[in-house]
């Protein structure tokens, strides 16, 4: 962590209303920041200067003319690489689109920036979202500020090291199977993952469309909360997000939290989990009891197919996702003397290895003969892992897991093995496919001082309670158990 | 259809084999909007004009179904008789192509808006198999999709090497309609195609332009020795996009296979194309049709759901259809089948010609003058029945006076040229040209009386027992009034002086 001042939503906005600091100075420190960090960590990809100044000014001017400040105005925000940026290069992590420029923003870029955000500039991130290292960018790994020869997590590890670091306030990430709160765990900050639906994927660049989620990662719940409100609710765009109102999430931070019931999935506690991760979950546990938390022990019987659910579906949605990516209209193009020539050069030197992967695992999942076998079963088992948090939220408000089985490994330590890469979601995926919210928390660090993550799901569209719970959390010193 | 120059499979080979076709066509969808975006679907704009991010397939775009193209959609399935699934599912049918923007283009699969249907083929009388003058041809499915790109291979100065893309016609929203393999021969699928047309028309459904590509049509085409039970192997015909190649290509096509089978060979299953110019039908190459489109459901939209409310709505909504039309106009005007089905072929046409009865023409006059006089000078002009020069109630005012006997039938229709060529009403041209038939039964007989005075010889002939010479009374009565006189009161008066 930067010995540099933390600033949070809140302290912006008290600083900007007393004229302590202008929006712009505020911009000129976080790029400063940037510039003497980012070269080792490598957490940003692209720096929109004139972008997030031009906001800055709109920011001051409003300050100047007393006029009322909207709910981030002038905090300083970073974007995942894989949400589309209106003039500002947007990449992906990938080669293929190298030289990408959308033409349009993400709706929630448009809400962050309507919202008064000062958006400093893309987050590196797993080429396409696809990893759980960061590893898998094509324009190199990003370090976790909290131990440098470690990963940050992934895929949203440039978002979660550029918060970890004070790079940025706060900063959007996606997640497809873990890709915000797995990464939140290993930095060390919050990261939430809103109900399927809850914000629009209008300018998401999609991985595999019935999973991907914008979610917030910031230093505290509260700013988490404050960035989730904003850019939550419907969009006519996006014929999948939901029409449910949005509450009022920073209001309810401060309801109790005694009382409520906490399912403790057994599951979840079995083998596979790191000694030390295992010890701060069971203390992060007891904490939750201490502040009233009722425990029930919970069943969640299909939580074992949850990994090779998720594979089948997230990469089956993947190859034709990813299909428009061919060298035609934008991106990468490597000539050839005919068209197939033209599409096999630019897709085998535009994607990277795991990505190709799981284009050719996606790809067969899909084929005739293969479908009923793969993709109809995985989505009848989603189906079944829906039900089993369905029935689980009959009982409980809450579910608690930990985020990750391990705390961050260090750079390049599982790269040669996929199959245990894929395992780092194992904890994640199964929210992912139900569509239920979720936050990673801190809590506590391993002995060799690496962060663990405290997972908290809830029912669908329960992002109040999940946030609630994840508030009392910290400020009862989760950070710290 | 009887202008249809068809040479015809030889008869000897029908004898022995029964062609079987079903056919699929795609219709364009007339909404001012693309099916997933709000980009115009206008034709003939310059290219690549008509996009935007979301039918330009870029990074992160989503699509959003436009509620009119549904609102059609479900209009053609009624009309076809098709059940509306209360929930239907797009899908994704993934492959490579310049002109898919995305890699995949989104139609329906499994679960398609609409099934189990039918639409009357009536044959004027006159059906191939002369069993009967109509048949019901089965309804398979009714889907939504998207349109693909056009691609251009030609005519840039640099054709050889680059091909050109416009993306305008990219998702603009289609009908794909599947029939039965229920045709039993190219007259039947020719029969299907038109009617088919005409309901869409009718419906308003789509404009049917199949210059504009906004009507297409594949066929699949096989043969079975007569009795057998069993389909032959079929063949894909694609690129039937004239009533003409329809029925050629058909033709080919049974030939070819029969050729095949006669001579001890056997049919590949494969997708042909209609070669225009050189009158065949091609194997496409393996590669350009050899797809596994791994379908899967389309994530990005959710389930679509008609209520039955809503289709009740568009069932209340409905224009009534060609059949039911030319029943109508049999019926309650007392017209003839086959001039009922000249008169409903458009919606257009039968609108006008229920209001020039409404206006007060006789319904048979109405029917008589719209063929022969309206149409004919339309056709010549290049005009469409909307653009006709001689508003309804015009042509009824005309149609009154000639009734009424104030001018005669071929004044009538002198006067309806100019009304034709200015747009005139008749009253102001008849004033302007005198052309008014004379009546006035003094004036009748005083030129009947000049006539009979002057031609003495004939008077002997008549009065003699030649009765033919009656008409060249007539006749002179006639010319001395330029066609004007009534021609029934010129009868009654010559009979009675020459009497």
């Amino acid at each position: 962590m930067s010995t540099a001042e933390q600033w949070t939503v809140d302290s912006v906005r008290a600083a900007l209303g007393a004229k302590k600091v202008s929006a712009r100075e505020l911009t000129t420190e976080y790029y400063a920041r940037i510039e003497k960090q980012n070269p080792e960590l490598n957490a940003f990809l692209a720096l929109c200067p004139e972008r997030a100044y031009a906001q800055a000014e709109r920011i001051d001017g409003k300050i100047a003319r007393g006029e009322p400040l909207p709910p981030l105005a002038g905090v300083p925000m970073a974007i995942k690489d894989v949400i589309s940026t209106r003039g500002v290069t947007t990449t992906c992590g990938s080669r293929i689109l190298e030289n990408y420029i959308p033409p349009y923003d993400a709706w929630a870029v448009e809400c962050l920036e309507r919202a008064g955000a000062v958006l400093l500039g893309k987050t590196n991130c797993d080429e396409f979202a696809m990893g759980s290292s960061n590893e898998n960018s094509a324009y190199g790994p990003v370090r976790n500020p909290v131990a440098r020869d470690r990963v940050p997590g992934g895929s949203s590890g440039g978002s979660a090291a550029a918060v970890a670091a004070g790079l940025a306030v706060a900063a959007l990430g996606t997640d497809t199977g873990g890709s915000i709160r797995q990464p939140g765990a290993l930095c060390g900050v919050p990261g939430m993952m809103p109900t399927y639906g809850r914000v629009s994927r209008y300018g998401l660049i999609a991985f595999a469309s019935s999973l991907d989620r914008i979610g917030p990662l910031a230093t505290s719940v509260r700013d988490a909360a404050a960035v989730l409100g904003v850019i939550a609710g419907r969009d006519p765009n996006d014929s999948t997000a939901a029409a449910v109102s949005v509450p009022d999430y920073l209001a309810g931070l401060q309801q109790p939290v005694k009382g409520l019931r906490i399912g403790i999935p057994k599951e979840y506690f079995a083998e596979g989990m790191d000694p030390a991760v295992r010890q701060k979950v069971e203390a992060g546990v007891e904490l939750l009891k201490c502040l009233g938390c009722q425990p029930v022990e919970l069943r969640m019987p299909h939580t074992d197919y949850a990994i090779a659910t998720y594979y089948v579906i997230a990469t089956a949605e993947a190859s034709s996702n990813l299909a428009r990516y061919d060298g035609v209209r934008y991106g990468l193009r490597i000539a050839g003397s005919t068209l197939l020539e033209m599409y096999k050069k630019t897709r085998g030197r535009g994607f990277g290895s795991e990505v190709k992967r799981r284009i050719m695992l996606g790809t067969y999942a899909l084929s005739a003969g293969y479908y009923d076998a793969y993709y109809l079963k995985a989505q009848r088992v989603r189906t079944l892992i829906a039900r089993d948090f369905g029935e689980a939220f009959g009982h409980v408000d809450a579910i608690i897991t930990p985020t990750s089985p391990v705390p961050a490994f260090r750079l390049g330590e599982r790269t040669a093995e996929p199959l245990q890469m894929y395992l780092a979601d194992i904890y994640t995926v199964t929210g992912s496919l139900a569509g239920v919210p979720g936050i990673s928390v801190p809590c506590g660090k391993t002995p060799a001082g690496l962060p663990v993550g405290l997972q908290i799901l809830g029912p669908r569209f329960g992002e109040a309670s999940v946030l609630q719970i994840a508030q009392a959390f910290e400020e009862a010193g989760g950070y710290t158990i | 259809m009887a202008t249809q120059q068809i040479r015809g499979v030889a008869p000897d080979l029908l004898e022995r084999y029964e062609p079987v076709i079903g056919l699929e066509v795609h219709a364009q969808l007339k909404t001012a909007s693309k099916i997933f975006c709000a980009c115009s679907t206008r034709f003939g704009d310059p290219p690549n004009t008509n996009v935007c991010p979301v039918c330009l397939g870029l990074p992160g775009t989503l699509p959003v179904l436009n509620r009119r193209a549904l609102e059609l959609a479900i209009r053609a399935s009624l009309a076809l008789h098709c059940n509306v699934q209360e929930s239907s599912r797009f899908a994704r049918k993934n492959y490579f192509y310049p002109d898919l923007p995305k890699g995949y283009q989104i139609s329906m699969y499994e679960l398609p808006l609409a099934t189990g249907g039918w639409l009357e083929i009536e044959f004027n009388g006159a059906r191939p198999d002369k069993t009967g003058t109509s048949k019901r041809i089965g309804i398979t499915r009714l889907h939504l999709e998207e349109d693909a790109a056009k691609a251009m291979h030609e005519g840039f100065p640099d054709s050889d090497r680059n091909s050109y893309i416009d993306y305008n016609r990219c998702g603009v929203p289609l009908i794909e309609i599947v029939s039965e393999p229920d045709l039993r021969s190219p007259a039947e699928a020719y029969a299907y195609l038109t009617t088919l047309k005409q309901v869409l028309e009718y419906t308003e459904v789509s404009d049917c332009n199949m210059e504009e590509g906004s009507l297409r049509c594949d066929a699949n085409v096989s043969v079975r020795r007569r009795g057998a039970e069993k389909f032959g192997t079929k063949t894909e015909v694609k690129n039937l996009n004239s009533f003409r190649y329809l029925q050629h290509a058909l033709e080919y096509e049974i030939e070819r296979h029969i050729g095949v089978l006669e001579s001890g060979g056997q049919i590949e299953q494969e997708t042909r194309l209609w070669n225009l110019g050189a009158g065949r039908t091609e194997p496409m190459r393996s590669k350009e049709y050899a797809h596994d489109y791994r379908y899967f459901p389309e994530p990005d939209l959710l389930p679509v759901r008609v209520s039955a409310a809503w289709k009740a709505e568009i069932e209340r909504a409905m224009p009534e259809l060609p059949g039911a039309k030319r029943a109508r106009f049999i019926h309650d005007y007392g017209i003839t089948p086959y001039d009922a089905g000249v008169l409903a072929d458009t919606r257009a046409l039968a609108d006008y010609f229920e209001a020039v009865v409404r206006a007060g023409a006789p319904a048979k006059t109405a029917a008589n003058w719209i063929q022969t006089e309206l149409l004919r000078r339309l056709k010549d002009a290049g005009k469409e029945i909307s653009e006709s020069p001689v508003a309804p109630a015009a042509l009824a005012d005309l149609l009154k006076l000639v009734e009424s006997g104030q001018i005669t039938a071929a004044s009538g229709k002198k006067v309806f040229a100019k009304m034709f060529e200015t747009g005139q009403p008749a009253q102001a041209i008849i004033a302007a040209e005198g052309v008014s038939q004379i009546s006035d039964a003094g004036e009748i007989e005083r030129l009947c009386r000049e006539v009979i005075a002057a031609n003495p010889d004939n008077v002997a002939k008549y009065r003699a027992g030649n009765e033919g010479v009656f008409k060249f009374f007539v006749g002179q009565v006639i010319r001395a009034t330029r066609g004007q006189a009534n021609p029934q009161l010129v009868n009654d008066t010559l009979k009675r002086l020459l009497g």
